[in-house]
């Protein structure tokens, strides 16, 4: 570790660990923890907050959606996520997951972590794959298992913002002193990511971190869409508006292969307050009720997309507001209602007190929010293969941006956390690094179809081409620009709400609209470069702009690509309103030549056969 | 909805500008705790829970139908004491016991 000086008042700190985590939430610290208590490796935890209150868990959660109970198996919860996602689910990163939930939870449990049990000690079970718990403490848990291992470094407050990467037979590019790369193909497939750059948010310094492996662990794309309270409350919105897809970004820049980006997330939620509805429609069983009084789900289904759908179609047809019917419901439920709310969403118990009207009098009304890229609940993220190792060497994706394995949430993200920290360490071991991306395709089974079938013509910013440090600094120096970033931000969720399928059109999107978008996105980050930062605050938001416009950009090729409507609300497409058996298959991006570029893949299917291998 | 600092209360110890998950919490040239764009809060309510004196008021914008009431929270040992305060000075205590489960 060294410390030097680059300017005035910039200092540089540089650090070699073996192993970096980037992103210290669900994931992240359950790897971090797993590799500290089953390794001697040195690992650097790099969190943009406090990993003790950072991410989707900040306020809790009230329970763990992914426990398989019931004399269910691992391989019915494949089948159900398989069902809800219309197929386009890799089974076999599913399978991996599945496997792991029940353990994930256990040890939770003996970390300290409150679940609900029966006389008898077993776990109260929602359903078959559902515990409630008591999850406003989850994230310290996690944090404080993390800080017990000596081995492991946290560094709060700094944002990373770039792998580093090694071209083959070249030596490191990117730092301070690299020169601009030749190639500027953004291949890495030959190469090597050994590390990131990054900048602390509590002081004037910059971060080069080297490592033998890295994990990328942070969460899913917020505030890419205009939120449904565009105004004073424009953050209170589903997941948090600090997550802005950083993962994502950094991985598309430096050419990793992402997939099913298109498969967009969109919530049901109580209106105003975006506080979960699950609690009450399941919790309670709360029904959806219409504006006339009648009750629409059967109507639907009640699938998350179908409930939605379902709210989005009454509502056009003027049989709006929509409600969840809880009028009725005991005071001693309405009180219970209170404090679950209070450990996960306390913004809807402040709400009812202080409307003076509790749930049990009123019946609660409901909207969906904006649409999400999130790899944890839908299947948006890195292509990676079973052991979590991304198409780039060296690097490992697990939790939100994982991609292929909906309905993960939090068990799927600590199972996922703790496959990858296996990954790392027996690939550590061996000293190989991970695998070259040709023969990882062919070890997951998918048919050598990865040719690219059709270009976007947006720009995306490549990965660390030159000097990133001295891109930092010149939003301090040579900006120029009368536009701010706040400014363009509300230009991008804008542009996405009205072009690219946002709650302004019903989620719908065409094919003329989306290339509006893309244009005008890769305007905004032309001029994201010229945004003007007064402080390292400052540079963050421009750094967490630069971040979602590049998921934008790959976003809208996604949604582009897969010229069917395979999921309501999801994949609205307008174009093409039906689902089409000619896209069962993964819509797949990678960026090359500074653009977007889509290619398909097979489906991966497990048979009952190589399941029964496992 | 977001949150509102009593510089009257803070003791400038800087435990919320740690917790704060946007990072939007920062310590003023007045050694007191300021938040940097009110609309940026997320809700998530982690300084109040980090506040050792009670000095953060979390409340709800006009927008989502706040009319002024604050609530803040209080640790006392396995409990969080959730108290809301509403604008004619009626309160309200919510208590949760963190070693009891949500029942929903």
């Amino acid at each position: 570790m060294s410390e030097k000086k680059t300017s005035e008042d910039f200092t540089i700190e540089k650090i070699d660990t073996d192993i970096l985590v980037i992103g210290g939430g669900t994931a992240g610290c359950y790897a971090a923890e797993y590799i500290g208590e089953n390794s001697g490796y040195r690992v650097v935890v790099a969190e943009k907050a406090d990993i003790k209150r950072s991410g989707c868990l900040a306020a809790g959660v009230n329970a763990l959606n992914a426990y398989i109970s019931g004399g269910h198996t691992p391989k019915d919860y494949v089948e159900y996520a398989r069902k809800d996602a219309e197929g386009i689910v890799r089974d076999d990163l599913l399978l991996t997951i599945a496997e792991k939930v029940n353990a994930v939870t256990r040890d939770l449990e003996k970390k300290g972590l409150v679940i609900l049990k029966d006389r008898d000690g077993n776990h109260v079970t929602r359903g078959w794959r559902n515990v409630k718990i008591n999850g406003e403490n989850i994230k310290p848990l996690l944090a404080e298992n993390v800080y017990s291992q000596k081995n492991v470094r946290v560094i709060n407050h700094i944002n990373i913002t770039d792998l580093k990467y090694q071209k083959k037979d070249q030596s490191s590019h990117g730092g301070q002193k690299a020169k601009a790369s030749e190639d500027k193909s953004g291949d890495l497939r030959n190469g090597k990511i050994t590390g990131a750059f990054g900048f602390s948010i509590r002081e004037r310094k910059f971060y080069e971190i080297n490592a033998r492996a890295v994990l990328v662990a942070t969460g899913g794309a917020a505030g890419l869409y205009r939120p449904n309270n565009p105004g004073f409350s424009r953050h209170k919105m589903w997941y948090p508006p600090f997550n802005t897809g950083a993962g994502y970004a950094m991985g598309i820049r430096a050419g990793a292969e992402m997939t099913t980006l298109e498969n967009r997330f969109v919530a049901l939620r109580c209106k105003d307050t975006i506080a979960p509805t699950g609690t009450i429609a399941q919790g309670v069983g709360a029904k959806q009720l219409n504006s006339k009084g009648e009750i629409y789900e059967t109507k639907y289904g009640i699938t998350t997309p179908e409930r939605i759908y379902g709210t989005v179609e009454e509502k056009r047809a003027g049989r709006g507001p929509c409600y969840l019917k809880t009028e009725g419901i005991s005071k001693e439920a309405e009180e219970d209602l209170y404090k679950a709310y209070l450990n996960m969403a306390p913004s809807q118990t402040l709400k009812w007190i202080e409307s003076g009207k509790g749930p049990s009098e009123e019946n609660v009304e409901i909207e969906g929010t904006e649409p999400y890229v999130v790899g944890g609940h839908t299947a948006g993220g890195y292509w990676v293969d079973t052991e979590r190792r991304t198409t780039l060497n060296g690097l490992y994706a697990a939790g939100d941006v994982a991609g292929g394995a909906p309905q993960k949430y939090v068990t799927g993200a600590l199972a996922e956390g703790e496959i990858a920290a296996k990954t790392i360490i027996a690939d550590l071991d061996k000293n190989t690094g991970s695998r070259p991306v040709g023969e990882f395709t062919e070890d997951t089974g998918i048919r050598s179809n990865g040719d690219l079938t059709e270009t976007e013509n947006s720009s995306v910013p490549e990965i660390a081409d030159g000097d990133v440090f001295f891109k930092y600094k010149k939003h301090f120096t040579e900006a120029e620009t009368p536009l701010t970033c706040e400014q363009a931000e509300e230009a991008m969720q804008k542009i996405m709400d009205e072009y690219a399928g946002g709650i302004a059109t019903d989620y719908r999107y065409n094919e003329t609209g989306l290339d509006i978008a893309s244009t005008r996105i890769a305007d905004l980050v032309k001029l994201s470069d010229t945004l003007k930062a007064d402080d390292i605050y400052d540079l963050l938001k421009i750094y967490e702009l630069k971040d979602r416009l590049t998921v934008c950009l790959a976003l809208i090729a996604h949604m582009k690509a897969r010229k069917e409507t395979r999921w309501h609300i999801f994949g609205e497409n307008a174009d093409h309103p039906e689902k089409d058996e000619k896209y069962s298959c993964y819509v797949n991006s990678v960026l090359r030549d500074g653009k977007i570029q889509v290619l398909y893949r097979s489906l991966v299917k497990d048979t009952p056969e190589s399941l029964n291998r496992r | 909805m977001s949150v509102a600092i009593n510089k009257s209360k803070c003791i400038g110890c800087g435990r919320c500008t740690e917790a704060c998950p946007g990072n939007l919490l920062w310590i003023g040239e007045d050694r007191k705790a300021y938040i940097k764009d009110v609309r940026d809060c997320w809700g998530c309510t982690s300084c109040i829970k980090e506040c050792p004196v009670s000095a953060i008021d979390f409340f709800l914008g006009a927008d989502i139908g706040g009319r002024g009431s604050v609530m803040t929270v209080r640790k006392d040992g396995q409990f969080n004491d959730w108290e809301i305060v509403k604008p004619d000075g009626e309160k309200k205590t919510i208590i949760v016991d963190s070693k009891s489960s949500n029942r929903y």
